[in-house]
């Protein structure tokens, strides 16, 4: 497939197959086209976040101000085995089983 | 029995109440409306009629035996697909959760239980709660009882339709940019977002956290108050949940049905809440409210909201980022679909595989925005700029409530449009949500409400009013108000417009 930069953009396919691959989304050569296109597109639209901020205003995380507080360390809510293995893909001797780790490759 | 499904939930809960009605018939009553209408509406995706009954029994037993109950005991509600449930399955309205099963139910959902409410079915939604009309779903559309042929808004369209057409007198939606008040504004019900931490996110499958609130949603001003008072309150699972002394909702909202509490309210009208391209039957309905707020009293003053227009364009930061963290946990590993790669692979393989095929194309698009965002050398122009705008946004707020009670707007700047009409254009979708995405990036609460028809399709308009934080009950406070004086124009509540769906071909019950 060939490199299409998107007019005036910074996204190019390249840059959506790395962030694909970053984010673990095997993706086909026609989503990688039309992502790169609306990706580009909307950047374009919301780019302008940078107009009003000026180094003087602070980032805002979080939208009501709260301070961290402790609790003792109790154990509570605790799943039985059962309880967290019932959704798994695949599951044995009470571990959840994928497959290999490693590549033959690595 | 009609009547059953057509009475508010304070009215069902009264007769409930007085033994006059059982929980088991309020139930089957609604399952029943839900096997007769959702088969064309498609508002639930899934029920589960025995649990229901066995949950209703129980509680008609309980009153039987004279326990004292909640005020909404016995009246059944249905649940966003978001929120976690042990009684029926939570997919979030994605493939790749298809038949998850949480060993646990949400805080929210917790709560309407042991205030004795029943669950009777799990809601449409856009997949992970991306999207402003419920056409994002894996598992099909919902339809606007207004019209079938139009979209009900969104995320959260299957718990606006399941209230509006009478298959639940409560719902419990979530509201991230705008997903309870949208809906409610495009199907003529009523939705609230509370306060940021009011209500529990514990049990909510998290879409943006710092955005995330879960909210009531019914008919009436005073039903979505009641159960606002039901779910609301501090809980140690959720880290952001507030410990506040709430005032009940309820009250206030009983309060702006007796009294005068229009009178003297300072009212904002916010210039850049006023969009551009406002349809002209919202803008005129709009307008109307404007004016019974004045003549009962009420002083509407013009604000200037200077860094609202930055809104959306943080917001699609700020949600994107989020979202691709969030949705990394669905790993194939744990939970949800895996898809094994032809000739098999590593784990890395697998996880890819998996979340092309259980992703659908807003997820994956807004997964990749948000990697994009949070990449290094982009994440102070991208996300750190937004977070800015985020602090502007809530001082433009501070300004305008140093002088007025509370803003209405307009809660979308149309009425709701036609199924695949947004098809293909995300901006178009993301710019429609200006009006309601500004009370999440400030954590305040916001209330939609109907304020009648637009006179060119007699679709639902909805106000939508705006509060301090933690100043929620203002909102039932006015909320009611306006909803006396719209009844008191009409001559009857907005919802008993709202179509009967007499004649709907009697489709496929939901599963």
């Amino acid at each position: 497939m060939p490199e299409t930069s998107a007019e005036n953009g910074e996204i190019t396919v390249e840059t959506v197959r790395h962030l694909a691959g970053l984010s673990r989304i095997a993706l086909t050569d026609g989503e990688l086209d039309s992502l790169t296109r609306e990706i580009d597109s909307i950047l374009h639209s919301i780019a302008k976040v940078s107009e009003v901020a000026v180094a003087d205003v602070p980032p805002t995380s979080h939208p009501i101000p709260i301070t961290n507080v402790m609790r003792p360390d109790e154990i509570a809510d605790i799943l039985t085995l059962e309880q967290a293995l019932q959704n798994a893909p695949d599951a044995a001797d009470g571990m959840f089983r994928v497959s290999s780790i490693l590549g033959e490759e690595q | 029995m009609d009547d059953l499904i057509r009475m508010t939930a304070a009215e069902l809960a009264g007769v409930l109440a007085s033994g006059e009605v059982s929980s088991e018939e309020a139930t089957r009553a609604h399952l029943d409306r839900i096997s007769e209408v959702d088969g064309e509406l498609h508002a639930f995706l899934a029920t589960n009629h025995e649990a229901s009954l066995h949950a209703a029994r129980a509680v008609d037993a309980r009153r039987a035996s004279g326990e004292k109950l909640g005020e909404l005991a016995g009246v059944p509600i249905a649940i966003k697909d978001v929120l976690v449930t042990t009684d029926m399955p939570s997919t979030s309205g994605s493939k790749i959760l298809e038949g998850y099963r949480s060993p646990y139910d949400a805080t929210a959902v917790a709560k309407a239980r042991s205030a004795g409410l029943i669950s009777i079915g799990k809601t449409n939604m856009d997949e992970f709660a991306m999207g402003s009309s419920t056409e994002n779903s894996a598992y099909g559309v919902t339809r606007n009882p207004w019209a079938l042929d139009r979209v009900p808004g969104g995320s959260g369209g299957g718990s606006a339709v399941a209230v509006s057409a009478f298959e639940a007198p409560l719902a419990l939606g979530s509201d991230t940019g705008g997903s309870i008040r949208q809906p409610a504004a495009l199907t003529g019900t009523v939705g609230a977002k509370p306060t940021y931490g009011g209500v529990s996110r514990y049990g909510a499958i998290a879409l943006a956290s710092s955005l995330d609130q879960i909210g009531p949603v019914a008919r009436t001003v005073l039903d979505t108050a009641l159960l606002h008072d039901v779910i609301v309150g501090h809980d140690h699972h959720d880290s952001t949940s507030l410990n506040h002394e709430w005032p009940s909702m309820a009250a206030a909202a009983r309060d702006g049905i007796a009294g005068e509490s229009l009178r003297g309210l300072r009212v904002g009208v916010v210039k850049q809440l006023m969009l551009e391209g406002v349809q002209p039957g919202v803008k005129a309905r709009f307008e109307e409210a404007l004016a019974l707020l004045s003549a009962q009293g009420a002083e509407i003053v013009e604000i200037d909201a200077p860094h609202f227009e930055y809104a959306v364009a943080a917001y699609y930061l700020i949600l994107p980022a989020e979202a691709s963290s969030n949705l990394a946990k669905f790993d194939s590993v744990r939970f949800g679909l895996r898809v094994n790669p032809q000739g098999g692979g590593t784990v890395e393989d697998v996880m890819s595989a998996s979340r092309a095929q259980g992703f659908g194309a807003e997820v994956k698009r807004r997964i990749i925005l948000g990697t994009y965002a949070l990449s290094a050398g982009y994440y102070d122009a991208y996300y750190g700029s937004a977070q800015k705008v985020r602090t502007l946004i809530q001082r433009d707020f501070a300004a305008a409530f140093a002088q007025v009670d509370v803003i209405a707007s307009p809660t979308a700047p149309t009425t709701a449009w036609r199924l695949g009409e947004h098809a293909g254009d995300p901006m178009q979708d993301y710019l429609n949500d200006a009006t309601t995405i500004p009370a999440n990036l400030a954590g305040i609460p916001g209330l939609s409400l109907p304020i009648g028809t637009a006179v060119e399709d007699g679709l639902p308009v909805g106000l939508q009013l705006l509060a301090p934080a933690y100043e929620d009950a203002r909102l039932y406070r006015a909320g009611a108000a306006i909803e006396r004086i719209i009844e008191e124009r009409d001559g009857a509540p907005f919802w008993a417009q709202a179509p009967s769906l007499a004649g709907i071909t009697a489709g496929k019950a939901a599963l």
